[in-house]
């Protein structure tokens, strides 16, 4: 049996039986990485062998010592017949922007190498008290600012299991990459306008963005707050489900987490489309874009492969009894990015005053004259290039003499965008959908180099996925089938408010009425030797 | 387009973000900030409804009130001491805050 190929459902269950015990599963993953990883993302990589550039980079840190302790545990309480979890040893990797206690947690930044927080998020706590093994830190664009992983201080950045010469998307890079790999089985990452979604979609993984408070932020080092969602990547649908049953719910410390009772996500699998309501819109169909020059501005459509992608979906939906509703308008949806330029980069600005070099963090070794100074060469030396782009762009933005034009006329924007979603889903208005079926990213993952660097350019590549981070609504995306050069589509659901199970059982119903079709049996160009345990 | 942050902005933004930067990244960052500005430029076009209202959280929060306002305890204080880079008999140590040389 090959222990890493194995669901987290099928894991924690065999477990549970006491058919499977957590150390095998420990150590199997942990084989898995050392097999196909190569070296962990670093402040000094020095020059990589050709055959190194070709491994998964997932990781920064593998935590073997931490993950046997915690099978240790599971194995314990199953021998002595105590409850051990519903995640019982399941491997899972943690995109290095969550604090776990007494485990350096990076943010992928030369300013955080060596931060060691003094407690866990409450996302991570629940995975541990519900018998996952965490097997490590995985690397992500630094601070979450970016979507292909390469901003990185601590190289190699991540590589696509599918193509190496591609990226995996990002910033949750690391995440996508380590479960398309089965490296783990779940990941841990975040969206805060795709960033859960788009290295799914490129790396040919399931990918959730819950409802804006649906998972606690507690332990998530910031971004931007308004708009950042704690979620999942898993290899198929019942395994978020599964993840986010354990994660999601109010959390005292987290004064944005809703405190509504949590569904029952893995019952609602068992439901099928007959009568479900899916739009399909024409404005999810281009990316629009500026000119730097002229300002105009200018559209690219869908790459073809993508858009058949979705067409195909909602033709099998429909032969399963949902009912297509065409033509439904999202006019706002191309004001997705520029309001994200504002309103991200306000709230980074603000997040990132706080490394200071004083508190916690990286601290110049200069010599300097006063405190200005080691604030100055602090953050200079401890920030990328990416950091200090959003900060300075977010303190432009936020100036008193450019609030109105932008901030202010960004948060307003936002509600127009929100009422897209409030009209698509009225359930007295003209189009009462159950969910929007979209494509997840415009293209399929693009090589390495590029786009980085262009930080146009780079954005606009959240196009499908940042409207529903301005909205709250939940979004997830599933694998739709492969390009012409094998690479993974990815297509996406998104629901209304709460409604993570209308979309995690349509998207399941999806999973189960594609179970025959040819791509569904290709792997990832990692796994073509792959380890078995 | 006109570069509507100028280089005099620009350093102005930079001092007062507490960032040092070399020739290079200036550079950089000063043509990506006019860049993105393009971009952000498209929402001064959109014509707003009068009633809209600005959205601070797209789904407006459905957390519990804030608890009662009472200090608690962390449980183990050094260890938040311990991650600052410089200390001095238990307290966080900076430099003075201007000219201490």
């Amino acid at each position: 049996m090959n222990l890493t190929a194995l669901s987290a459902f099928e894991t924690a269950q065999k477990v549970r039986a006491g058919e499977l015990n957590a150390n095998d599963l420990a150590e199997a993953a942990l084989a898995q990485i050392r097999a196909i990883d190569g070296v962990p993302g670093s402040l000094a990589p020095g020059i990589l062998e050709s055959a190194e550039e070709q491994k998964v980079h997932a990781f920064i840190q593998v935590t073997e010592e931490l993950a046997l302790s915690q099978a240790a545990r599971v194995d314990r309480k199953i021998a002595e017949g105590e409850e051990p979890g519903a995640l019982a040893g399941v491997p899972v990797s943690i995109k290095d922007i969550f604090c776990v206690e007494g485990t350096t947690t990076t943010a992928a930044s030369r300013t955080l190498a060596n931060f060691i927080p003094p407690y866990t998020a409450t996302a991570v706590q629940r995975l541990v008290d519900a018998g996952a093994l965490i097997l490590g830190k995985v690397n992500l664009d630094e601070f979450t600012f970016g979507s292909s992983n390469e901003s990185s201080a601590f190289q190699p950045s991540t590589n696509n299991p599918w193509n190496t010469d591609h990226v995996p998307g990002g910033s949750s890079g690391g995440s996508a990459a380590s479960v398309a790999a089965q490296e783990v089985a779940l990941s841990l990452g975040t969206d805060t306008g795709g960033s859960i979604r788009q290295p799914a979609a490129f790396c040919g993984v399931v990918g959730l963005k819950p409802t804006y408070g649906r998972v606690s932020r507690l332990g998530l080092i910031a971004f931007s707050s308004s708009l950042d969602c704690v979620g999942s990547l898993s290899r198929d649908v019942r395994d978020t489900a599964l993840m986010l049953q354990v994660m999601a719910g109010s959390d005292p410390k987290d004064s944005t987490s809703s405190t509504r009772p949590v569904g029952d996500y893995l019952s609602a699998l068992q439901q099928d489309v007959k009568g479900l309501r899916i739009g399909l819109s024409p404005d999810y169909e281009a990316v629009y874009y500026p000119d730097f020059e002229s300002g105009a501005v200018h559209s690219e459509p869908v790459q073809k492969e993508v858009r058949d992608a979705v067409l195909r979906a909602a033709e099998t939906l429909a032969n399963a009894g949902a009912e297509i509703i065409e033509n439904v308008p999202m006019p706002n949806t191309r004001y997705g990015i520029p309001v994200y330029f504002v309103i991200s980069r306000v709230e980074a600005a603000s997040n990132l005053h706080r490394f200071d070099g004083v508190k916690y963090g990286y601290r110049t070794s200069a010599e300097i004259n006063d405190l200005n100074d080691l604030y100055r060469l602090s953050r200079g030396e401890g920030f990328g290039p990416e950091p200090k782009l959003r900060i300075l762009m977010g303190m432009y933005l936020s100036a008193a003499e450019h609030a109105s034009n932008f901030y202010q006329k960004a948060l307003k924007v936002r509600a127009l965008i929100r009422s897209d979603f409030e009209n698509a889903f009225d359930p007295e208005g003209d189009y009462w959908l159950d969910a929007l079926l979209t494509p997840s990213t415009a293209t399929t993952a693009f090589k390495r180099n590029a786009v980085l660097g262009n930080s146009v350019l780079m954005q606009y590549s959240d196009q499908m996925t940042v409207a529903s981070n301005h909205a709250g609504v939940p979004a997830l995306t599933l694998p739709g089938g492969l390009d012409e050069s094998g690479l993974p589509i990815g297509i996406q659901l998104i629901g209304s408010d709460f409604g993570e199970d209308t979309i995690l059982r349509i998207g399941h119903a999806f999973e189960q009425l594609s179970t025959s079709e040819t791509w569904r049996s290709e792997k990832p160009q990692v796994l073509q030797g792959e380890v078995k345990a | 387009m006109t570069k509507r942050i100028t280089p005099e902005l620009f350093d102005k933004l930079v001092g007062l973000a507490a960032l040092e930067l070399s020739a290079e990244e200036r550079a950089y960052l000063f043509e990506e900030m006019n860049h993105q500005l393009a971009s952000v430029e498209a929402i001064s076009q959109i014509l707003l409804p009068a009633e809209i209202e600005p959205s601070l959280h797209g789904l407006e929060s459905q957390g519990a009130p804030p608890r009662a306002d009472l200090w608690e305890r962390f449980p183990d204080p050094a260890a938040i001491i311990a991650l600052a880079p410089e200390t001095e008999d238990g307290m966080i140590s900076v430099p003075d805050v201007k000219g201490a040389k």
